[in-house]
């Protein structure tokens, strides 16, 4: 790794509370500009990275380089290094001040000039649409509000590095619609490396360019979305990125790079066709996102190269969606229109067809190492 | 208790008519107390801010006995500054014996415990997540002090409050130190004992209702205080 050409850099990073590893030997590289998504389920780490990144505490044990400098345990330069970056928490902390005097506190302790830091505060106001706000009281503002101000206050610093740690969790869809636009206006004009965390995978793929699935302290996956959703490096990932049918098999045969897998309880197995180079008698793992199953009353010849017969288990909706489990000697979960749900007047009970393409089906080895 | 009816209408009298002795003791109280709890302020912010934000052995045993010297009778500090500055005492060549300068001494030594612990149960009261976010934004330590201090300003602003009450209000410092000289060191409560004494019935109640009406003025500020947050 050459630590010139990123921005951010971590190196064996370890670090504790109380005890208990939080992060386990993380190795990292941000590249300058770089928008990284990192995704995991609550508790994995991803705060206390972030928090050390900014040199709000010092790891365990490894390494930071920003922007080339590998950062001193302590002493000034760390300040140095901080007011070039900015942190947004999960839950925005206003200081009991007027909205201007929050937002321009950070250029007051750098050392701006009146003239410039009153120009540069009326500028970011407008920008996260609280133009007039100035003199209200800053904690007198509803959530959304309040985490517009922590943007304002983050973003008129211009950081080269910008930390979020869940900036919408707590914040209702308008709002979070209007966070997210803005941090990726913010991305695209000033170039800013930003560092995500969020346990909300559409937000992630929305928003990054890459990104990193940390579980239980240790980076897991990095890669594009498309790898990450598609292509789940094991059993934990999957589970985490939404491939809810992970269904245990072997590979029967593979002919030029489709795999046959059986699947299933029963001694025979089923057959599911896959996209695959893993050979014979290779125990795998065939994930099957529930998007990408299509559902219809009579077997299909088409495009689609497996077309499972099964019974419907139950429905359930799931916003303008349906939830469909089909027993076809495993069980399946495949998400449909509500609209085609009925059409296909799904009951329980009733006989339907799961179509997938083999494209669909992602295999993973077994016992896959971390 | 006609007596005591005829006191009070001349008390009144005495306030109404702003007696110039009267007017003259007042003023002399609040000075000698203002410039007490100022000159306390100034090393109680900086000392409650360093053993609030340090890290160090021993701070809560030490915490603990600023808490305990809340309570210090008057007459033990008024002791200690006597014999600190009497003729034969280490700063007895400074000759401020029986000065405003001794009493202004002796109250700041009686009002820093409660400036000091009140302060840092004030800037304790400011959450930890202020003070990262605070971090994170790029404030130095000295710049992370101000601003903690400014979070905090309405408790702190009670703590100054209740220990300016304290020394407007004390006794023993005022008598054992000043000497309660006509004109010079007299304060409201020396001279309310002594006109007690005396018999001066209308003089002591004129100054006690004065003294109570200090009292309840500070208590409204206070009250108004603790509810802004």
């Amino acid at each position: 790794m050459n630590s010139l050409s990123s921005m951010i850099e971590v190196a064996d990073l370890t670090h504790s509370y109380g005890g208990k590893e939080i992060l386990k030997g993380l190795n990292l590289s941000i590249a300058r500009g770089e928008v990284f998504a990192l995704i995991g389920p609550t508790g994995a780490g991803k705060t206390t990275l972030l928090r050390i990144i900014d040199l709000l505490e010092t790891p365990g044990s490894g390494e930071i380089y920003f922007d080339g400098i590998c950062v001193p345990r302590s002493g000034k330069q760390r300040l140095e290094i901080r007011r070039r970056m900015s942190f947004i928490h999960q839950k925005p902390q206003v200081f009991n001040s007027s909205v201007y005097d929050n937002v321009a506190c950070g250029l007051r302790w750098r050392g701006e000039e009146r003239d410039r830091i009153a120009e540069k505060v009326d500028g970011i106001l407008e920008t996260v649409g609280l133009e007039g706000y100035d003199s209200r009281d800053a904690r007198t503002l509803s959530g959304g509000e309040a985490q517009r101000v922590a943007l304002a206050r983050a973003l008129v610093l211009e950081p080269e590095v910008l930390l979020l740690d869940e900036p919408t969790a707590n914040l209702d869809p308008v709002s979070t619609a209007k966070i997210e636009h803005l941090i990726g206006d913010v991305a695209r004009r000033h170039n800013t490396t930003m560092i995500m965390a969020t346990h909300d995978m559409a937000q992630g793929q929305q928003l990054a360019d890459r990104i990193g699935v940390l579980i239980d302290g240790t980076l897991l996956q990095t890669g594009n979305a498309t790898d990450i959703f598609r292509s789940p490096r094991n059993e934990e990932v999957a589970h985490f990125v939404g491939m809810e049918n992970i269904i245990e098999g072997v590979v029967v045969a593979n002919n030029e790079g489709i795999a046959t897998v059986s699947v299933g309880s029963n001694p025979d197995g089923i057959g599911i066709q896959a996209v695959s180079n893993y050979p014979a008698r290779q125990e795998v793992y065939a994930c099957i996102r529930p998007e990408d199953i299509t559902l219809a009353p009579m077997m299909h010849r088409s495009s689609a190269r497996n077309s499972l017969q099964g019974r419907v288990a139950r429905v359930a909706s799931n916003g303008p969606l349906s939830r469909v489990q089909i027993d076809c000697g495993f069980r399946l979960v495949a998400l449909v229109t509500r609209v085609s749900a009925e059409e296909l007047n799904l009951q329980e009970g009733s006989e339907v067809y799961a179509d997938f393409k083999a494209t669909a089906v992602h295999i993973m080895e077994r016992n896959a190492s971390r | 208790m006609t007596e005591i009816w005829y006191g009070l209408t001349k008390a009144m009298e005495l306030i109404i008519s702003f007696d110039p002795e009267v007017m003259e003791i007042a003023a002399r109280t609040l000075r000698i107390a203002g410039t007490s709890c100022l000159l306390a302020s100034l090393i109680s912010l900086p000392l409650a801010s360093l053993i609030h934000f340090r890290r160090f052995h021993g701070k809560r045993v030490l915490i603990n006995i600023i808490q305990t010297l809340f309570s210090v009778p008057t007459v033990i500090v008024g002791l200690f500054v006597f014999v600190l500055l009497s003729r034969a005492g280490p700063l007895g060549e400074l000759g401020i014996l029986f000065t405003p300068a001794a009493m202004v001494i002796g109250q700041m030594i009686l009002i820093t415990p409660i400036l000091l612990g009140l302060t840092i149960s004030a800037l304790s009261g400011v959450s930890k997540e202020v003070v990262e976010t605070a971090t994170s934004l790029g404030a130095s330590g000295f710049q992370l002090v101000l601003l903690v201090l400014r979070e905090a300003r309405y408790a702190v602003l009670a703590a100054l409050i209740l220990g300016f009450g304290r020394a407007l209000s004390e006794l023993g410092v005022a008598m054992m130190v000043g000497g309660n000289i006509r004109g010079f060191t007299r304060v409201m409560t020396t001279a309310l004992s002594l006109a007690t004494t005396r018999g001066e019935l209308e003089m002591a109640l004129a100054l006690g209702i004065i003294l109570l009406f200090l009292a309840l003025v500070i208590n409204i500020v206070l009250n108004r205080l603790q509810q802004r947050r």
